[in-house]
């Protein structure tokens, strides 16, 4: 009995809600960065296709560099020269920003192949009922082509939750960082490092699932 | 009516249609055949504007199909198109695939679009696959919805390219029976088509075309029986 106590000293209920917020954080900074993120990827993505040379040489070469450079030095470099040019952001908003950046060069490549996933054929087809460039867009490229290359953009939403700690380096308090807090204080790396693994688990786990039930579904 | 004058398309070097004359009158069937590349399947893009053209003129009742101030969406209600692929849009049921476009384009009511779809997959002999999404549908039902769909946009005009080149064999009667029965409803249609019994029986005019030329057009009897052109004898000796 007495050693238990001794093992689990410093590691406190209040601790573990502080992990619990931090979840949040990084579910927060995480729903953020993919939701501009995909927008602006499936815009670029469209402009790839459709703009063919122009576009592949200025947005595709700029999105190239946010998708070779390491995450955390892309962090580390907005974070300490954005103030030069007159952009002072905290870590939360800098770490948005990145990750935003950083989706965005990952799914501009997946929307890409999702509309050209689509035949020309079909798209052939659809327009030669009448209906308009952006309506072929809307119900025949969107749904078909969003379809071919789902489990490619979940792949990307899972990597970017995960990519989230790295805003870490910044001090802002998510997952990660507040793990590192914990172990500094309490000397209990094996715990911490589980619990937070776990929480990584908790949320990573519904989207994959929920992401094949869908799948399951369109299958038929 | 169709009037095509002096028709050009190039792709890049190549001159694919070199200067088409033909003119479609309402209510009749114009079967084109002719071998692989002779730009059967452009003509009809460029009759629907899927393609654009470098010269001569395409007009659809009266309306400059090519003009830079023509609304190609609208023009397009007026003629269905049927492509060898049969293209069915595999997210939506049998009727999904059909209301879609009335329900966009046209801005019909769900209900409406949902009546029409319904009526048009009776009409092609689908009634009993409503709810079927196309991935379990043989080919020729997928066929025939794509014909559906295109008859729910009460096209005046009906285009279909190699209708049935992608069936099976078995399936290719099912389909050209669909296509017969809207020659007999009156339909106005070009079928570009393989299918020689096809042209001949049910055709008005039969058009031949040879490497982006119209070498020979004329009713079934003179294009099957005594053609003039070298090539369309040639040709015929060779798919029968
Ligand atoms: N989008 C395109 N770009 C470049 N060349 C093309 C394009 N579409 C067709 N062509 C060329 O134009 C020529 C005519 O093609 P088209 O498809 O009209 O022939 P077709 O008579 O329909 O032949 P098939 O019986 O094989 O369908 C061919 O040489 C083809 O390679
Ligand atoms: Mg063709």
């Amino acid at each position: 009995m007495q050693e238990t106590i001794t093992f689990f000293s410093g590691f406190s209920t209040p601790d573990l809600w502080f992990l619990a917020d931090a979840a949040l954080k990084t579910l927060w900074i995480s729903v953020l960065s993919i939701s501009i993120g995909t927008v602006l990827g499936g815009i670029f993505g469209w402009m790839l296709h459709e703009g063919k040379w122009m576009a592949a040489l200025t947005v595709g070469s700029i999105l190239d560099i946010f998708r070779s450079v390491p995450l955390i030095i892309q962090l580390v470099l907005f974070y300490n020269f954005a103030p030069m040019v007159g952009l002072s952001l905290d870590p939360f908003a800098s770490g948005v920003v990145i990750l935003t950046i950083y989706t965005a060069a990952l799914v501009s490549n997946v929307a890409r192949g999702g509309i050209e996933a689509v035949p020309v054929s079909m798209r052939k087809a659809s327009r030669s009922l009448g209906m308009s460039y952006w309506q072929d867009l809307r119900h025949i490229v969107l749904p078909i082509g969003g379809r071919a290359v789902f489990p490619a953009w979940i792949g990307v939403v899972l990597g970017v939750m995960k990519d989230s700690a790295l805003v870490s380096v910044l001090g802002y308090v998510e997952l990660l960082k507040a793990s590192q807090i914990l172990i500094t204080r309490t000397q209990e790396p094996f715990l911490i490092l589980a619990l937070a693994g776990a929480f990584y688990f908790a949320l990573s786990y519904p989207i994959s699932r929920y992401a094949a039930k869908f799948e399951q579904r369109w299958a038929q | 009516m169709i009037e095509i004058r002096d028709l050009h398309k190039h792709f890049g070097d190549l001159h694919v249609l070199k200067g088409i004359d033909l003119d479609v009158k309402k209510g009749e069937v114009l079967s084109v055949i002719g071998s692989s590349g002779s730009g059967k399947s452009t003509l009809l893009y460029c009759i629907n504007s899927l393609e654009k053209i470098q010269q001569g003129s395409v007009k659809i009742d009266g309306i400059d199909v090519h003009a830079k101030n023509t609304d190609v969406n609208k023009l397009r209600q007026k003629l269905g198109m049927v492509f060898q692929q049969w293209n069915s849009f595999p997210h939506l049921t049998a009727m999904e695939n059909v209301a879609l476009a009335p329900r966009i384009v046209k801005g019909k009511s769900k209900e409406e679009a949902l009546y029409i779809a319904e009526t048009q997959l009776k009409h092609v002999g689908l009634g009993d696959k409503l709810k079927n999404y196309p991935s379990a549908l043989s080919g020729g039902q997928q066929q025939r919805l794509a014909i559906a769909r295109a008859l729910a946009m009460e096209p005046e005009y009906m285009l279909f390219d190699e209708a049935t080149s992608a069936l099976d064999p078995e399936k290719v009667g099912e389909v050209l029976d669909t296509m017969r029965l809207l020659a007999e409803e009156g339909m106005t249609m070009i079928c570009v088509t393989h299918e020689m019994g096809f042209a001949r029986d049910v055709s008005d005019r039969v058009a031949y075309f040879h490497q982006g030329v119209m070498e020979e057009i004329g009713p079934p009897e003179q294009i099957f029986y005594s053609p003039i052109s070298e090539h369309t004898k040639k040709f015929l000796a060779n798919v029968r």
